[in-house]
């Protein structure tokens, strides 16, 4: 990096931090309550009034975006300018504003690959939270073998017309809109593949929540019987579906590396270090007093280290034109595993603290860890499991072949 | 931080890369061996010397090519490949490092162009115990008129068994376990009072133990000031972790690709066993580990040449990831090869040997675990 371009992130860090120090409200650099999370949306009740006002703030600046052009209501901000404010965010245990998988996973797709009207019409409702979006790609028989999917999207001239079902699909109780795959094509696999918007209200359109071991139902089955959809909400080409379902895989990827699965980055938890620190205490010299614990919560820091430098290698090596599908292959594998691991040493680093369900004898941060440890499990089975990965990997890096 | 390699530093990798598999390839480490030359090849330095590689870290003024720690980085990991055993860890890194980093103009007027042409080789006489322990130094430096009398006994000193000249790390105060009261001497190999005796070792490297009885050193091979060596030999040993992770890294990849190649060629029952998914995904973890400590090795030897500050974390953690992919990876190496990975003949079994010797050195997995967590306050 040139020196003057040091020199002006050090500014950049100035202003911002004077910024977030008169904007971010008090309530909103406190740990967050799990019910006070913004996801936005037609349905979103801003339980705490000050997130309302923090997500309006940030969204002004076009922060919720902070790397998306400025005309579609982004923050026109370079990657090391991104991650000065995240840095000051962390700083100040501000609170993330908004999440969203408009944000981090449909909006850098449709800048690539919507055409302009599209992207004028629902970027700047992400940026603001008004849109809330939900991604129907699993269905009963399409799983980890996701271009195998039925739900069917015919031609009717005037409109397309969807009959079908999808599961897994997070909070589409709760979503405005959804981005979907569909069969257009059934002769083909792959090639038969199409990406289509619509709304969740659109007539047809039923969601049941399903619940998980961690007490929450993020996902729900979802049915489409005989929905009506116009024919300017299909993205790219006809059949040209699968190609921008893979590109929005790897935001979806990247979204990982940058937060880690199931982040605590802005939701006000504090550290594993911190929690271990309390619970378990240290010894004269300021270690931590269990040094088998000790032992194993560093192993762990060191592979958060080598996994962020490596999704930062990616980076600069695919910024420089060179190949790097081989490290990406990597990246949704190795963050499962970090998440994981990271969730079981918090709730042994907590004790019995790390065993509360529900109930104010617990820290509300705690059953965070609580709640996120059973959640983190499937890490390694959604969006590509484990195993999966593993297969990609040893085939289409390593080129090691099937059976024969 | 960068990761990508500038042309320089490219064609630096190539011609080194090139030089290991022409030149000295793992037969050459199994001649060497079977000839019981125990690590010690003139002729392969001679070469090293030829290519200007001694002086990788040594600026032109004293002889060098000063390409930096990431140039560095590249030759240590083509070694690595090879088993290639070389001065450079021992002379172009840590002996050019102690002279850079502590010497005075004339001490490396004198010391550097020699390093730099192969002249001499140096080695790091630090270590008393079997494991690295550098702030546990006994061997004592008393003041003696114009100089110093040392006496003590080194452990398993690389290189130590041909070395010109040694790096001796002495206390002239305070006790084991303290920093300050370390004193870097430097001491020809052939002094008065010097006793080398040469160790076999698993990885046909071969090593020293050496001991000092009442050598008298001069004020003009102390480097850095008396009581004060470890502001020198705390960035020394640094370097030293970071170009030896990366001749790990090396290890391990040309450890990885030698198995991926048999997973490729081996059948049984009527199918290459490279695919058997039993294997294919113990496969796909070994390259995930290589690819996260890659990023390590290759963000610590960046962070010497930006002069960052955080070059002690990085150290740690490129030498702890690297020693325990290099074991994870020639453990894995055997064992996938079978019968004959436990043979003689095959280069499995040099791999492994070699891959502990690269652990223990300067610090294994757990020695820089701590420090890890020690420089981030946990």
């Amino acid at each position: 990096m040139a020196f003057d371009e040091i020199e002006n992130l050090d500014e950049f860090r100035t202003e911002v931090r004077g910024w977030l120090e008169e904007n971010c409200p008090a309530s909103m650099r406190t740990p967050m309550k799990e019910d006070e999370v913004v996801w936005g949306g037609r349905k979103e009740k801003f339980k705490n009034p000050d997130s309302k006002v923090w997500l309006e703030r940030m969204a002004e600046k076009g922060w919720t975006a902070p790397t998306w052009p400025k005309e579609y209501g982004g923050g026109g901000l370079s990657r090391a300018q991104a991650k000065v404010l995240e840095q000051e965010m962390a700083r100040m245990h501000a609170r993330a504003p908004l999440f969203s998988f408009g944000l981090w996973m449909f909006g850098p797709a449709l800048i690539e690959f919507g055409n302009e009207e599209q992207k004028k019409r629902f970027l700047p409702d992400i940026v603001w939270g008004k849109t809330r979006w939900c991604q129907g790609y699993s269905e009963p028989g399409a799983g980890s073998d996701l271009a195998g999917l039925q739900t069917k999207c015919e031609d009717k001239g005037d409109h397309y017309l969807i009959n079908g079902q999808k599961v897994w699909t997070s909070y589409a109780d709760q979503a405005d809109w959804i981005f979907c795959l569909v069969r257009t094509d059934n002769s083909v696999k792959h090639e038969g593949i199409s990406f289509i918007l619509f709304d969740m209200a659109s007539e047809g359109v039923e969601t049941r929540p399903i619940k998980l071991i961690s007490g929450s139902s993020p996902f729900c089955e979802t049915f489409f019987s005989d929905v009506k959809v116009p024919k300017d909400q299909l993205v790219g080409d006809v059949n040209g579906g699968w190609k921008i379902a893979k590109r929005l895989l790897q935001h979806e990827r990247s979204s990982i590396s940058a937060t880690g699965f199931g982040s605590t980055r802005g939701s006000g938890m504090l550290e594993l270090e911190e929690y271990a620190k309390i619970h378990v205490g240290t010894d004269g010299e300021g270690r931590l007093a269990d040094g088998d614990l000790r032992g194993r919560i560093s192993d762990h820091m060191m592979y958060t280290k080598a996994f962020s430098l490596t999704v930062a290698r990616s980076q600069e090596q695919a910024k420089a034109g060179q190949e790097v599908g081989h490290t990406a292959s990597i990246i949704k594998y190795a963050a499962a595993k970090m998440n994981q691991d990271k969730f079981e040493l918090l709730v042994e680093a907590l004790g019995t603290e790390g065993l509360g369900w529900s109930g104010p004898e617990f820290d509300e941060g705690a059953k965070m860890a609580t709640r996120g440890w059973l959640r983190s499990k499937g890490n390694s089975i959604e969006g590509g499991t484990s195993e999966i990965n593993l297969n990609v990997v040893a085939k289409r890096v390593l080129g090691l072949r099937d059976h024969q | 931080m960068t990761f990508v390699l500038t042309e320089d530093q490219d064609m630096l990798r190539d011609t080194a890369m090139t030089f290991v598999r022409e030149e000295l390839p793992v037969k050459h480490l199994r001649d060497l061996r079977d000839a019981g030359k125990n690590g010690v090849d003139p002729e392969g330095r001679a070469k090293l010397a030829e290519l200007g590689f001694f002086g990788v870290l040594i600026p032109e003024e004293h002889g060098g090519v000063e390409m930096g720690m990431v140039a560095l980085g590249q030759i240590m990991e083509a070694q690595g490949r090879t088993l290639a055993a070389t001065p450079m860890l021992q002379t172009a890194c840590i002996g050019a490092s102690t002279l850079l980093l502590g010497g005075t103009e004339a001490q490396k007027a004198e010391w550097l162009p020699k390093i730099a042409a192969g002249e001499i080789t140096t080695a790091l006489a630090l270590d008393e115990g079997t494991h690295h322990n550098p702030t546990g130094v006994a061997t004592e430096a008393e003041r003696n008129g114009q100089g110093y009398t040392l006496n003590g006994a080194k452990k398993f000193v690389q290189d130590g068994h041909f070395a010109e000249l040694l790096i001796v790390i002495a206390r002239t105060f305070g006790e084991p376990g303290q920093t300050h009261g370390l004193t870097i001497f430097l001491v020809p190999s052939d002094a008065a009072g010097v006793t080398i005796t040469p160790l076999k070792t698993v990885d046909s490297h071969g090593a020293a133990h050496i001991t000092f009885d009442d050598v008298h050193v001069a004020d003009s091979h102390v480097i850095g000031a008396a009581d004060k060596g470890w502001e020198v030999l705390e960035p020394v040993l640094d370097r030293g972790c970071i170009a030896l992770a990366s001749e790990a890294l090396g290890s391990s990849i040309a450890a990885f690709e030698m198995t991926l190649d048999y997973l490729q060629t081996r059948k049984q029952f009527g199918q290459l066993i490279g695919s058997f998914q039993g294997l294919q995904h113990r496969a796909a973890r070994m390259f995930t580990d290589i690819e996260l400590t890659r990023s390590c090795v290759s963000a610590a030897l960046t962070a010497v040449d930006e002069q960052r500050n955080d070059i002690g974390e990085l150290a740690s953690l490129a030498k702890a990831r690297a020693s325990e992919t290099v074991h994870l990876l020639s453990n894995e190496t055997v064992q996938m090869h079978g019968g004959i990975g436990m043979t003689d003949a095959h280069e499995s079994g040099f791999y492994m040997k070699r891959a502990r010797v690269q652990e223990a050195m300067l610090g294994s997995a757990s020695y820089h675990r701590d420090r890890y967590a020690r420089l981030n306050n946990f």
